[in-house]
């Protein structure tokens, strides 16, 4: 058991701090959810893919350094603790791009991902509807066929879709077989936000920032190259993305070793007049180091061919109540004037989504003790 | 880097838990916790078979030379089935501060040895058994003698007053001394003196053994509340399938998950200049973690938990003393906090906010 990086590791490491020390924009973005900052963010993102940092865990002919799991938690830390700004191709690079290097066709993965890795062509994800938030198998927006065309036609409504105000492309689950009921007869669909017949309405949200929007869907077809996986199988194409989401992939270490060692900075500068916030700047680090600690331990799982299952569930829930906590213990150490706009006031409105996105933790929680626990199921309402 | 435990690691830990599995180890508990010692130190003998006496004992004294990760993983097993007697004394502390005396080898073969550590550690836990008993004094050891004995909130930790022999206190009990070991905060591996720094060392090894004691209680607590909530059924179902119960199970295993990593962790920095900051971060989290887990599971068992017949009690109790033992969350916070505090500054990190 050890925490040793190899010589080829140290140096990658000694790389990428050097690179960001020199190119990391000394004033932060404005915020990515207005236009010109969505566009600064962008920009951002052809810098970095310039440098091949945007995607360094993709194979080369993508952007991609091919680095392996270690390398990309260690470009993580390295990136956060730089002070970089937030990834505005997050829905992408993140969630989208692990399903398609999986069940995309070689045709798919050429088309999309240089454009996702580059940041040029940004993804939205469109997961809730109205009537499916955390029951999201739920879903009444459809999926008609369409031989002529060869496609489908998708009819209805999706919500709370991060980043869709500004973004290119969304992707998202329709009923393709409306006589099949919850799991079944879903299809996993990708289509341009520009598409005849698709209205997109910002949402702002708590920070009055539209860093979501409703997407309205009356008639779009959508071309059979554009299917995910096959039709019907969108459940479980869709699966490995939330798996993706909730785990490792989402909230690497970095970001929150990052805030806590921000916070002992401010504890540095303020604690004398809060000597009661001491423990909780000491709780937040330690839960950050904790979570570090916790993602080596799963990066080495993997490494032997493990998988994460149902224990993105623990992540999940622990990253998001630390995230929470961390800016609480900021916002009391800077006393009354904790409520004028800052670094900590927007980081703190952030998290408080943390909860409620990618699987509620009350959803988290019942995986968690069915999943891992071993506890019954819930017997089944039966609805009519 | 590898952070998961070794084949060889993992086999250690299932042949501690097979024995133990096999001696009605509660039962053992509870004659210890009756003055009937028979019981568990035929159960040490057993244990000391197995090597963990030995474990941090030098090759060239009898010992096995082992890693404080062999004791993590010995530990959270002794945790796990609640053995009773002063094995973070003798196997660890002692082997520890005492270094190349003599007296390490009869420990390391088995013998029983306890310490007063104060201010963290004011009573010698089951003194009247041991072969060794000492006191610490400002970093030096000493000889003491067994005075007045007091019960624990845990009954079988059997807890004694000592007095050294070897010093002009005049017999007064050291539970009110101030040395170190721990008494300062200290920052890990920065001590002053040689002998001070002999002892702090063992202290905060002896905080890591603790810590996995306590990872194996929560980890037995959570177990048995799981095993029990799958079978008591209320309005017609088990109690395990509603949302209330499994959202305190989930807590517990999410605390827990995350408290190991820490002890592990400190594991492997105990030679490093973070020993301190690191051990005391592992027993923050995990003395809330384990603490959850028994205020959880008397929860979820109901009036039964209560019950000193029912073998959970055993482990409630158990980490009611542990979190104090070995350093309060309190000390082992301001410890982080001074360590955190000295290091050098770190970059600054402006403007992360995030992204969704």
């Amino acid at each position: 058991m050890n925490l040793d990086f190899s010589e080829a590791e140290l140096a990658f490491q000694t790389e990428a701090r050097v690179w960001l020390k020199a190119n990391v924009p000394s004033e932060p973005l404005p915020s990515m959810d207005t236009a010109a900052g969505f566009r600064a963010h962008q920009d951002w993102e052809a810098r970095l893919t310039e440098a091949r940092y945007s995607v360094v865990s993709w194979p080369e002919e993508y952007h991609g350094r091919g680095a392996s799991l270690i390398e990309w938690v260690i470009f993580e830390e390295e990136y956060y603790r730089a002070g970089a700004p937030g990834r505005v191709s997050q829905n992408g690079i993140f969630l989208l791009a692990p399903i398609i290097f999986e069940h995309g066709t070689r045709e798919q993965q050429d088309r999309y991902l240089p454009t996702m890795a580059s940041g040029e062509k940004i993804w939205a994800q469109a997961w809730s509807e109205p009537e499916a938030g955390s029951d999201l198998a739920s879903i009444r927006s459809t999926a008609t066929r369409d031989d002529e065309r060869g496609g489908w036609v998708l009819n209805g409504q999706k919500t709370w879709s991060s980043r869709a105000t500004f973004a290119h492309w969304g992707f998202g689950l329709f009923r393709s077989d409306p006589s099949a009921e919850r799991h079944n007869g879903l299809t996993y669909f990708l289509f341009p936000l520009d598409s005849a017949g698709i209205t997109v309405r910002p949402i702002a949200q708590l920070d009055g920032e539209a860093g979501f929007a409703e997407i309205f869907f009356e008639d779009v077809f959508v071309p059979d190259a554009d299917v995910l996986g096959a039709p019907g199988d969108g459940w479980r194409v869709a699966m490995s993305t939330a798996g993706n989401e909730r785990g490792l992939s989402l909230r690497s270490p970095g970001r929150f070793c990052a805030a806590a060692d921000r916070l002992v900075e401010l504890w540095k500068e303020r604690g004398a007049d809060h000597p009661e916030s001491g423990d909780g700047v000491v709780d937040a680090w330690v839960k950050a180091q904790a979570y570090r600690l916790y993602t080596w331990g799963t990066v080495t799982r993997l490494a032997d061919g493990g998988e994460m299952g149902a224990a993105g569930s623990i992540n999940k829930v622990f990253w998001s109540e630390l995230d929470i906590s961390l800016h609480e213990t900021a916002l009391d150490l800077l006393g009354p004037e904790s409520e004028v706009e800052s670094t900590w006031t927007d980081g703190y409105l952030f998290s408080l989504a943390g909860p409620i996105y990618a699987g509620t933790n009350e959803i988290q929680r019942n995986i968690v003790a069915e999943r891992i626990l071993g506890l019954p199921r819930e017997p089944k309402v039966v609805q009519r | 880097m590898r952070f998961e435990l070794t084949d060889e690691q993992t086999g250690f830990a299932a042949a501690i838990d097979k024995l133990l599995s096999t001696s009605d180890a509660p039962a053992v508990a509870r004659a210890w916790a009756a003055d009937d010692t028979g019981p568990g130190l035929a159960l040490w003998k057993q244990l000391a078979d197995l090597g963990i006496n030995a474990l941090l004992t030098e090759e060239a004294q009898g010992g096995a030379g082992a890693e404080p990760i062999d004791v993590v993983v010995a530990f959270e097993q002794l945790g796990r089935h609640a053995v009773p007697g002063p094995w973070v004394e003798s196997a660890v502390f002692l082997p520890v501060a005492l270094g190349s005396d003599e007296s390490v080898g009869a420990l390391a073969e088995g013998g029983i040895g306890t310490v007063c550590a104060p201010p963290h550690v004011p009573y010698a836990l089951d003194a009247d058994v041991a072969e060794q008993v000492y006191v610490v004094d400002n970093g030096v050891m000493r000889g003491a003698t067994t005075r007045a004995r007091h019960r624990s909130v845990d009954p079988t930790r059997r807890l004694f007053e000592v007095v050294s022999t070897s010093s002009t206190t005049g017999g007064q009990p050291t539970t009110g001394g101030a040395s170190t070991t721990g008494g300062q905060p200290t920052t890990g591996g920065r001590s002053t003196t040689g002998v001070q720094s002999t002892t702090d060392r063992a202290f905060d090894l002896a905080v890591l053994a603790a810590s996995a004691q306590l990872l194996g209680c929560g980890e037995r607590l959570l177990a048995d509340s799981v095993g029990y909530v799958k079978q008591r059924k209320q309005f017609g179902r088990e109690i395990g399938s509603y949302q209330a119960i499994k959202h305190h199970l989930a807590d517990v295993r999410i605390a827990l998950d995350f408290a190991r990593p820490l002890i592990q962790g400190a594991a492997l920095t105990i030679d490093s200049p973070d020993r301190a900051r690191d051990v005391s971060a592992a027993k923050v989290a995990v003395a809330e973690a384990a603490y959850l887990a028994a205020r959880t599971g008397l929860q979820v068992h109901g009036a039964i938990g209560y019950t000193a017949e029912f073998d959970l009690s055993l482990w409630i109790t158990k980490v009611r003393a542990l979190v104090a033992a070995w350093g309060t969350p309190a000390y082992h916070r301001g410890r982080v906090l001074a360590a955190l505090t000295v290091v050098e500054p770190v970059e600054t990190t402006s403007s992360t906010t995030g992204e969704r």
